[in-house]
């Protein structure tokens, strides 16, 4: 077992944990924090992401340990109280979503792509963005919508 | 996946000492291709050396004539970086060809080469340019550094520090992505320094990257896409699989190395 401690959502966590700990189980299954999806579990599809230390990524391809002392932020920390981030509500008024299984991740990768490219942004550059997060029911076209939308709200 | 014990040097002295005392130990970088591959058992390593608190490895430099980069340089990093766009663009837009934003935060360079995987970007562009692979024990030339399909001249502890890159006044990387993996199902990479010519494929050899010497000697006469014309690339030994023939992929070579040179001539 591994001592694990890092910050989640605001809060400090410390955990022991196996070493194979991926930092997607940590959060679901230690910390109960179930936002973060797992859907392929092969470094695809993007259910998983999350923000460490403000960049995103794969939290079923990054070992618990990897994240000691970093700042992790998962879908539940996004909100102010009730009211929703500027993306979820995008996401919500746009309706970019069906099933919302891969949500969670989407709405995790939009943040990112607004913070590393700003709050104006295309069709295409969204599209191409989106390569890490795959939709299996809505074709993406609300999705996409709703990140232009929610870029803006986020100024 | 199997349980493993893990270790944190912050030298690449303590990396390599940890790999030579434990036998069958493997290391880790951005984990991109390793974890993966640990979940399906493929690789069961009962021992990991994480490289993420190793000083001195990472970034990208101008030296010289060269661009140097460390191994544990993310491919976002490198895909930014303003002294890589600067010098060597064909080399700065590899790594945004490869899989998604989210990838590219994680996987590095040392870890793409090291991996070497038949469908990888930066072998290609490794053997393209020339490179130097720069280990904790020696200087590899790209020419000798990768020897098969995932395997590398690389003993089991010697670590990649830095790749150093010559810069070429002419050179672009053409791919052809794979449409659901994102991966290379070719790619060729072209570059003119001086005299040195060089055409390497990655996606279609069944041995890993190879180079084209006789798309390279046609480019010594004169550096331009006419050159290739007419000339094309054998489909034995090629691979062939659910996603391409080999008469398709020799059929990319042509293409793409025709489109690469028209590209490299423009810079
Ligand atoms: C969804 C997805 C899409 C991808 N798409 C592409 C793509 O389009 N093109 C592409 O080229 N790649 C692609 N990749 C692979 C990606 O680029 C990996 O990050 C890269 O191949 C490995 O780098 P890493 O830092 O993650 O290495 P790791 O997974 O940590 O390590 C890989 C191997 O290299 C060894 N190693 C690592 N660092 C060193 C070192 N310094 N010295 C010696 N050995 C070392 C490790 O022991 C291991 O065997 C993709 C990966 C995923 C998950």
């Amino acid at each position: 077992m591994t001592a694990v401690s890092m910050t989640v959502n605001g809060k400090a966590v410390t955990a022991d944990v196996d070493s194979r700990t991926l930092l997607v189980q940590f959060l679901r299954e230690n910390l109960r924090l179930t936002g973060t999806h797992v859907g392929c579990d092969t470094s695809q599809c993007g259910a998983c992401v999350v923000h460490v230390d403000g960049k995103a990524r794969k939290s079923c391809t990054m070992f618990a340990w990897q994240a000691e002392g970093a700042n992790v932020t998962t879908i539940e920390g996004v909100a102010n109280g009730a009211t929703l981030h500027p993306m979820q509500e995008a996401f919500r008024e746009h309706h970019g979503l069906q099933c919302g299984y891969c949500t969670p991740g989407m709405i995790m990768a939009a943040i990112d792509m607004v913070h590393r490219l700003g709050h104006e942004l295309d069709d295409k550059t969204i599209r191409q963005e989106l390569d890490g997060n795959l939709c299996r029911c809505t074709g993406y076209h609300n999705i996409v919508k709703a990140i232009a939308a929610g870029a803006r709200a986020m100024k | 996946m199997y349980a493993f014990t893990f270790h944190r040097p912050t030298t690449v002295r303590q990396a390599v000492n940890l790999l030579a005392k434990h036998e069958d130990a493997k290391l880790l970088a951005g984990g991109h291709s390793l974890i993966p591959v640990m979940k399906l058992r493929l690789a069961n390593p009962p021992v990991i050396v994480d490289l993420s608190k190793v000083e001195g490895i990472s970034g990208v430099e101008l030296k010289g004539r060269s661009i140097v980069i460390g191994a544990m340089t993310r491919h976002v990093e490198v895909a930014n970086s303003q002294v890589a766009k600067d010098n060597l663009p064909a080399l700065a837009e590899v790594p945004g060809s490869i899989g998604d934003p989210h990838v590219r935060e994680a996987g590095t360079i040392g870890g793409s080469v090291a991996n070497n995987d038949p469908n990888a970007d930066y072998p290609a562009a490794c053997l393209g340019l020339g490179a130097t692979i720069v280990t904790s024990k020696r200087k590899i030339p790209a020419d000798e550094f990768f020897t098969g399909m995932f395997s590398t001249a690389l003993e089991p502890d010697e670590i990649i520090t830095k790749i150093s890159f010559p810069i070429a006044k002419k050179a672009a990387y053409q791919k052809f992505k794979h449409p659901a993996s994102g991966f290379a199902l070719v790619g060729v990479f072209v570059s003119k320094r001086g005299s040195d010519i060089r055409v390497a494929v990655t996606g279609a050899g069944s041995n890993g990257v190879f180079r084209v010497k006789e798309f390279e000697e046609a480019l010594k006469k004169r550096f331009a896409p006419k050159s290739l014309e007419g000339l094309s690339v054998k489909a034995d030994g090629l691979n062939s699989d659910i996603h391409a023939g080999a008469d398709y992929r020799a059929h990319l070579i042509g293409v793409l190395a025709r489109r690469a040179v028209a590209d490299a001539v423009k810079r």
